[in-house]
Parts: C-alpha cells; structure tokens; sequence
C-alpha cells in the first residue's frame, strides 16, 4: 500500500509489516495500514481472517513476530502502559467479571483505570443510563442474557473516557434498539470528542452507513483499503457486500453446491406438499 | 492501593456468594478431623502422647489453608479460560498489583474458613485455647496462607486446562499436607521423614500454630517466624514473574 513510507501526525493507529504466527500458520501475513482520528474505520474479512488477531496486537495482549505498531504517535511495544490508557476494547468474547454484578465490575474498571473515586458514581450512572442497563446494575453478569452482557461491556468500554475504541463484533447479539443507541452514541463521540472507532463486524450494511474507511483481510493479507465507495467501486459492486464477497471469494466450491441444493428442495417442496 | 482493593473484595465476594463453596470446603477438615482423630486417638493415648485431637487440630487448620489457597489458583486459570484476565490485561495497571490484590483474597477466605473450623473446634471442645497463643497462632496462620497463596497463583499462571489443574495440585498438594507434621508428631521419625518434613514450609506454620494453641514446639518458634517470612518472599517474587509472563490463550 502507498503510505508504508511514513508515520503521519495524524494517524491515529499506524500498522507497519505486522506479522504474528501460531506456530506454524500465519495469521497476520505482512499487513500495512493507518487510521486518522475522528475516523470510524471498519476491519472486515471472513471468518479466521486475522481480525482479533490483529486487535489483540494492537491492544498489547499479543507481541506481533515481526513490524511495528503505533497508536496515538506511541509504539505500542515499548510504551504499552501509555497506550493503555489511551483506548477503550471490547472483545469478541465476553471479558467481564461473571461471579460479580454489573456495578462492580464498572467500579473495578474505573480502579484499573484510575479514576478518581468522587467521579465514579457519576461516570458509572452515565454509562448504565446511556446503555439502558441501569435496572441491571445489581445483577450478577452471570445470569445475564448475552446481548445485556454485551451493553455492560460496551458501557464498560467507554467508562475511562477513550480516545480510541477497539469493538470486535460489538453489536453480535445485540437488539436493533441497542445497536442504534450503540451507534448514534459513537457518532456522538466522533462528532464531541473525534473519537477514534476501529471495528469489525460482519453486517455490512451498518459498515456502508456508518463507517469512513474499510480494509478487507483474508487469509491474514489485506486485500482492499480506503473509503466505502472507493472498495465497492475497486472490486466493481453494487453494494459493500457484493464487493466483499467478490474480494474473499464468492462462497468455497461446497457451499455453492449446498446452496444449489438447498433451492433444489425449495424448488420441489410445493410438489411434496401435495 | 485501591485496585489492590478492589480485587481483595473481588475474591472474597465471589467466596461468600458460594455458599456450596463454604460448605464443601469445611467439610473436608472436618472429614479429617472425625477420620484420623477418632482412627488414631487411641493409639496415640496408649502412646502415653495424651489427647490426640488437640495434637491434630492445629494440622487439620493448616490442610484447610493449605488446600483452601492453591486450589483458588483455579480461580486465576478460570479467568484466563473466560476472559476477564483480558481486561485485566489491557488496563494501564501493574501486574504486580493485579496479582497482590488477589493473592490478598485468596489469603482472606483460607483465613476465614481457618477460623471457622478453629471455632468450631474449640466450641465441640477438642481443644483447650490459652486466649494469648489465638493471636500467635493466628499469625502462623496468615503466614502460611500467604505462602500458598503465591503458590497457587503461580500454579495458576503456567498450567493449561482447568481439568488437569485439580489433578495437579492434588499430586502437589497431598504430599505436602502428610509431610508436614499435620498428622503426626515428628519425634522418633526416620531421619527421611523429619528431612522432607523440615523443608516443607508448612509443617512451621502447623507446628508454631500448635506450639501456639498449648501443644509443643518441635521447631523453634522464632526460627519459624523467620523461615516463613524468607520464604513468603521468595515465593511472591516467583509468583510476579510467573504471573508477569501469562498471556491469553
Ligand atoms: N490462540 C490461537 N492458537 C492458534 N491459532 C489461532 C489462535 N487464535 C487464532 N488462531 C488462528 O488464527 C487465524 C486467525 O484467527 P482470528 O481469530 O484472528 O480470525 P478472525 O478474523 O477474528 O475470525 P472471526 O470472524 O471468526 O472472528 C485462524 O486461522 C485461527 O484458527
Ligand atoms: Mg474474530
């Protein structure tokens, strides 16, 4: 890609020839790109692509093998602490406190991220009313359901005030309420405060209307980067999905043939009805 | 400060919302207790020894620590199995803290399990206790809880699966309740078992909480003071660097 050269002032996150493997499989093969701040940028690629990897390196639970990752101008390497500070993270597996309520485990956040105690009450009762959980706050999250977990983790996220969020499928499970509150918040943010969002998610239509810039990976190498328009046209679609689909390879050769077969059946279902 | 806190509350909330976990892990002293007191007293009294239960309840209270702390290194591996460790990990706070705070829980709950059993015990009147020897004897106590504690965290950081963990521990755990001096005094023993019973750091918790409690001392309690403290030392920097090296999976 055209901007490998250089660090800019204005990246948010820079990603240079970053390689991590498993042992012997590759799953980040050589990838380069950056993300301006204010950005809503979207990481899309099928299924074992590299995206939590990715994430996991840019978040320093993960040392890449080999290149260098900048977040905020930082190498998130040698200043892991400082760039910690920095962003906010929601995974792609629930990471709270099971065995704890909703409260606590916001309260256990702020400690971790050093808020002062007069300010946490405050900041917490913000965060549950944004996210429509403030009924839940006594809860243990064990006996949660999955999307309520995943609002907890989203509130969660946003406690420590970011200027960067890393959301790994952030809106899996979540109701089409939630995901708009979700995003009309984050668009909130971007617009008050230029927060940074670095997504993946497999909806693309909330990609095509939310999202300023995308990159595709597949099989850990990027394969499309730049704005919506920009891939969609680049790999001649109509919309993001008929691009994506054309980029990673429409559907493997047995799936086609299951699909095939499954309006087969459709096909002959009225004749069975019979 | 305050996140070392935080994380004591953690554990020891998580203990008393268990009340299974309360209950299971009082039974196996007392298990102890009512197997080997009512097996051996007789023996022991021939032995001209005097009463065997006031001899086995300070070992009964140090199995409880012991097996109370390095299992909860259990809790540690469960966390990186189901990913709370993750945001511990990603938040700009020491490891050194993360692993304090909970060793510092683990420590709380065995002592409150201890003390339940002690209370207990002294209620159904097994045992005689001089008021002063609760303090020292307590103080042994915290010790040893301590201890382990660092060495279930550290077990807790480099073993895999939750499943083999029990195993483990049970093959590291078990040798070190019977060789400690719990069970049996230490006079007139082999020179092999006094060895491995003198270089297990918990028979000098059971022998000072004994010592304590109106027993004997077999060691010097001073000299068990002072091993206890070199080895909580050395045991919290081994588990710092073995907790500093967890990554998630
Ligand atoms: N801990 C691990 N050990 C070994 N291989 C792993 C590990 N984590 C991921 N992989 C492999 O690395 C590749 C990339 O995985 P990754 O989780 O980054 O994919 P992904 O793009 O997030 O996929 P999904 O959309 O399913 O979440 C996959 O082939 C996966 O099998
Ligand atoms: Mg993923």
């Amino acid at each position: 890609m055209k901007e490998t050269a250089a660090f800019q002032a204005s990246d948010m996150i820079s990603v240079q020839n970053v390689v991590k493997e498993y042992g012997k499989k590759r799953a980040v093969n050589d990838i380069s790109f950056s993300v301006k701040a204010g950005e809503v940028f979207a990481f899309l690629g099928p299924n074992g692509a590299g995206k939590t990897t990715t994430i996991k390196m840019l978040t320093t639970l993960l040392p890449p093998d080999k290149g260098v990752i900048k977040i905020d101008g930082m190498d998130v390497a040698r200043q892991a602490y400082e760039v910690r500070r920095r962003f906010g993270v929601v995974f792609q597996d629930c990471t709270l406190d099971q065995t704890a309520t909703v409260y606590e485990n916001l309260w256990m956040h702020c400690s971790f991220y050093q808020i002062p105690r007069s300010e946490r009450k405050r900041r917490i009762a913000e965060v549950l009313e944004l996210f429509n959980i403030t009924s839940h706050q006594r809860v243990i999250v064990e006996k949660l359901s999955g999307g309520l977990k995943r609002r907890v983790e989203l509130a969660r996220a946003l406690l420590h005030q970011p200027v960067l969020i890393f959301l790994d499928e952030p809106t899996l499970g979540l109701d089409p309420q939630s995901r708009r509150l979700l995003w009309d918040h984050l668009h909130f943010l971007k617009k008050t405060q230029n927060l940074t969002v670095f997504l993946t998610t497999h909806y693309l239509d909330e990609v095509e209307r939310f999202a300023d810039t995308v990159a595709v990976i597949n099989q850990g190498k990027i394969i499309a980067a730049g704005s919506v328009s920009d891939v969609i046209s680049h790999a001649k679609g109509q919309t993001l999905e008929d691009a994506f689909l054309s980029l990673t390879g429409q559907l493997s050769e047995r799936e086609s043939v299951f699909f095939a077969g499954k309006t087969e059946i459709e096909d002959a279902l009225p004749e069975a009805d019979n | 400060m305050d996140l070392i806190y935080c994380l004591w509350r953690r554990q020891v909330m998580a203990y008393l919302r268990a009340p299974g976990r309360v209950f299971s892990a009082l039974a196996q002293p007392f298990l102890f207790l009512v197997a080997l007191g009512l097996g051996f007293s007789p023996i022991y009294q021939q032995a001209g020894r005097g009463d065997y239960f006031a001899f086995l309840v300070p070992g009964v209270l140090g199995s409880c620590i012991l097996f109370n702390t390095v299992f909860a290194g259990n809790d540690l591996l469960w966390d990186r199995q189901f990913g709370f460790i993750k945001e511990t990990m990603v938040a700009p706070a020491s490891r050194t803290c993360i692993l304090f705070g909970r060793a510092l829980g683990v420590t709380t709950v065995a002592l409150i399990q201890a003390v339940l059993v002690g209370v207990v015990c002294s209620v159904a009147g097994l045992h005689k206790v001089p008021a002063g020897g609760v303090l020292i004897a307590f103080g042994f106590a915290v010790l040893i809880a301590i201890f382990f504690s660092f060495i279930g965290s550290i077990l807790g950081s480099i073993l895999k699966d939750t499943q083999s963990f029990g195993q483990i521990v049970n093959f590291v755990a078990t040798p070190l309740f019977y060789l400690s001096g719990a069970v049996f005094p230490l006079e007139g023993q082999k020179l092999l078992v006094v060895t491995l019973t003198s270089l297990n750091p918990l028979s000098y918790g059971i022998d000072g909480m004994r010592g304590a409690l109106g027993g004997q001392y077999y060691y010097d309690p001073l000299m068990s003071v002072f091993i206890l403290i070199v080895v909580n030392i050395v045991a919290a920097f081994a588990a710092t660097f073995a907790f500093s090296r967890v990554r998630p999976d």
